[in-house]
């Protein structure tokens, strides 16, 4: 396909003093850049929890064990979760919406460029918040110097009177702060794909990625706003003396559970429905076939959005609702397991047939398909709610949501990055070096995550900062911290892969893997203006129609 | 991005590219910054319905609460006028606008200072604060943020205000007008709802 780059004269960029180069990327409005942007902040992120996490699994590696304090353990795995959750996960997310979605409906940015960079640096504000706290939250009360209320933070744990000094206050301004940041850019993705898409390209036409950052974008607006709500009122309680969750005072700690898990589920699809998009445009490719069931893929993902919303009680089977309410809960988590078989079938439909092409990007999406799958089953072992009364607070939850954001959010997150690290750099990633990230990344999961839940099913409750031996926990921990060790390796491979491709890779061209999307159109990386005319289209695939005139999509859609 | 210029992608399909018209990005984004607020709204408002009647100590909304009707009419009726005003606007009488826009700020200050007066009385007369009982904290935090949303509301209205008297506000606004006004009805529809909690339901 075309290697002719769009070259203007008069933009042909000198070197420029690093200063220079740091001041623009730090006053960019750039869709691009920020994309970059939330992404590196985002890997750094990664890494500072994976850290985290494997102190906690060097101290559950034995029985008896003395790595760290308990009091160190319970910050440990609160900032571990936290950090993931809010400051890697969604982070990575936005910064591929931020890049992919204009480039893909044929806008030259965002619709609010300043808008976009004010919610990045609002973010950006978020998670400093959280670290500084290591240093800042001392306080006069010689209390814990970071946040250690697990990352739900249920009252009253969060009150002044248990949580003395400022770790707490810490983790809800940095909350709140990046909580605001995500609403402004979920606006502003609503806004990109509603009002600036290029001639021709029809909501009925967009690439799925493009719908289903919409939904995500909504789910964000309507999931993320309750949890801003609960952390003004954990401060109007922390600072005003409010007795929202104070039930000294008649306040209700169930209440903040609601408010928290009203935020908390709907999260988790905010978090999953990028990396069904990522799915949606990397399977296609790879098998050299179009996307299964277009439409019926949009209805699943809407129909996910709006069944998510009613689901979050799950979390509180074990604190005394009423048989009602747990009968719903139950049901309605269950029926959110339909869209995503619908999915997982479309995805399997785009492969049936197809010419599979196993480079990376498509290892990591089947990989994907099978660990999601795995997972949606134990949620649904999970959303009974009589079983749940058993396993709730076990290891085996650890095990299946790990099984999520691990097998699923972090797998499709690394398809994603193999896919577009061409566009984005100009050039390729290291096939070799990404297949042993791929194979080392599967076996470490593996080992940690399918064997979690073990200990779960043989009772080991969550957030124990150690155990006995003879429960028959011992080696099952054991082989599950030598699986984080070997995840750990695969990441270093992949940073390292990262660094030596962006200097030695193989010149990537525009199109290197012969895809269908308007990205794919213009020069690797591509020039600021995007688009050095607006492109129309007439299908769904616009490419195609450039690449086979004689054939064009648009003569059967 | 009216001219359709040929590109990369050439456009096998003239007709697609006839009538391309998409929705003002200024009023979809409003609209999603009201879904946020109307979300964050509803866990406020859930709270104090939550709450109501579980206070451990005094005052209770009975003893102390009094309906602000004429205030309520003002704001209310704010509403009307801002929608006037964007509509003169757009028919060009930027006289009419003028006038109709400080009439807005005018209602929705008076409705401000009437809570004012309801938080001086209920402060000093009654003894009730945001620390007092739960009537308080949900009381001073659902109607408090709500206060916050129509002060943030006039400080918009003002400096339109400002750049009207100066002359700027023509024809070409209009759009970025209408955005306001709707953020100034939901504004107005967010009182109707916090009227009928705290007013009607909470007592």
């Amino acid at each position: 396909m075309s290697s002719n780059a769009i070259t203007i004269p008069g933009v042909q960029i000198n070197e420029k003093p690093w200063v220079d180069t740091l001041h623009e990327w730090v006053t960019t409005v750039d869709h691009k850049r920020l994309g970059v942007l939330y992404i590196l902040y985002a890997l750094l992120f990664l890494v500072i929890a994976g850290v985290e996490a494997l102190i906690i699994r060097i101290q559950l590696m034995f029985p008896h064990n003395h790595f760290v304090s308990p009091q160190v353990f319970n910050r440990l795995f609160t900032m571990h979760g936290t950090t993931m959750v809010f400051f890697m996960g969604m982070p990575i997310l936005f910064g591929f919406a931020n890049y992919l979605v204009p480039l893909m409906i044929g806008a030259r940015d965002m619709a609010f460029p300043r808008l976009n960079a004010f919610s990045f640096w609002l973010s950006a504000l978020g998670g400093f918040l959280l670290y500084f706290s290591l240093v800042g939250a001392n306080g006069l009360y010689g209390a814990g110097n970071a946040p250690d209320v697990g990352w739900w933070a249920y009252a009253p744990l969060t009150a002044r009177a248990f949580s003395p000094g400022h770790s707490t206050d810490y983790w809800t301004l940095a909350l709140l702060v990046s909580g605001f940041g995500s609403i402004g850019t979920a606006i502003n993705i609503i806004a990109t794909i509603l009002c600036m898409r290029c001639p021709g390209m029809k909501l009925s036409r967009m690439p799925l990625l493009a719908w289903l950052n919409l939904v995500m974008a909504g789910m964000v607006l309507i999931a993320v706003s309750p949890l801003t709500a609960a952390q003004a009122m954990l401060l109007i309680d922390r600072y005003l003396g409010g007795h929202f969750f104070d039930t000294q005072a008649g306040g209700s700690a169930v209440l903040w559970m609601h408010f928290f898990w009203i935020f908390g589920h709907p999260e988790v699809y905010v978090l999953i429905i990028p990396c069904f998009a990522f799915m949606s445009e990397i399977i296609p490719v790879f098998s050299r076939k179009p996307i299964f069931g277009y439409p019926v893929m949009v209805a699943a993902t809407v129909c996910i959005g709006f069944v998510s919303m009613s689901v979050w009680a799950h979390h509180m089977f074990t604190v005394g609702m009423n048989s009602y309410a747990n009968s719903f809960f139950a049901i309605t988590t269950m029926a959110v397991g339909v869209p995503t078989g619908i999915k997982i079938f479309n995805w399997l439909g785009t492969m049936w047939g197809g010419r599979i092409q196993f480079k990376v990007p498509m290892l990591f999406s089947i990989a994907f398909l099978f660990q999601f799958l795995i997972a949606g089953l134990t949620g649904i072992m999970l959303g009974s709610a009589a079983f749940a009364s058993q396993l709730s607070l076990s290891y085996f939850v650890v095990a299946h949501f790990h099984y999520t954001l691990v097998g699923g959010v972090v797998f499709a997150v690394f398809a994603a990055i193999y896919y577009w690290y061409p566009k984005i750099t100009g050039r390729m990633l290291n096939e070799t070096l990404g297949k042993m990230h791929f194979w080392l990344f599967l076996i470490g999961f593996h080992l940690t995550f399918d064997l979690m839940h073990f200990p779960g099913l043989l009772g080991m409750p969550r957030r124990i900062y150690t155990y006995e031996p003879g429960r028959g926990w011992n080696t099952l921990n054991l082989l599950v911290s030598i699986g984080a060790f070997i995840q750990a390796i695969a990441i270093l491979l992949f940073v390292a892969n990262l660094i030596i491709s962006y200097f030695k890779g193989a010149k990537a061209g525009n199109d290197p893997w012969d895809a269908w999307t308007l990205e794919w159109s213009i020069s690797s990386p591509p020039p600021a203006y995007n688009f050095a005319s607006i492109p129309v289209v007439a299908s769904r695939r616009p490419l195609w129609d450039l690449k086979h005139p004689e054939d064009p999509d648009s003569r059967y859609e | 991005m009216s001219a359709m210029v040929s590109s990369a992608i050439a456009n096998p399909f003239p007709e697609a590219s006839a009538v391309w018209s998409l929705p003002y990005r200024g009023k979809v984004a409003m609209a999603g910054l009201i879904v946020a607020e109307s979300a964050i709204f509803t866990i406020f408002v859930v709270a104090y319905l939550f709450y109501v009647g579980k206070s451990l100590t005094g005052p209770t909304p009975r003893e102390v609460l009094e309906t602000p009707i004429f205030y309520t009419i003002c704001l209310l009726s704010s509403s009307l006028t801002v929608h006037l005003a964007a509509k003169s606007l757009a028919r060009a009488r930027v006289g009419a606008f003028l006038g109709l826009w400080v009439l807005t700020i005018v209602l929705g200050g008076t409705f401000m200072y009437g809570t004012g007066q309801e938080w001086h009385r209920l402060i000093y007369e009654h003894g009730l604060t945001i620390s007092t009982n739960l009537f308080g904290t949900t009381y001073y935090s659902l109607v408090g943020l709500h206060a916050f949303h129509v002060t943030a509301g006039l400080i918009m209205l003002l400096i339109v205000a400002i750049f009207a008297l100066a002359g700027r506000v023509r024809l070409q606004q209009s759009c970025r007008v209408e955005v306001l006004a709707m953020y100034w009805h939901f504004v107005d529809a967010v009182w109707v709802v916090v009227f009928t909690v705290v007013y009607v339901l909470g007592r």
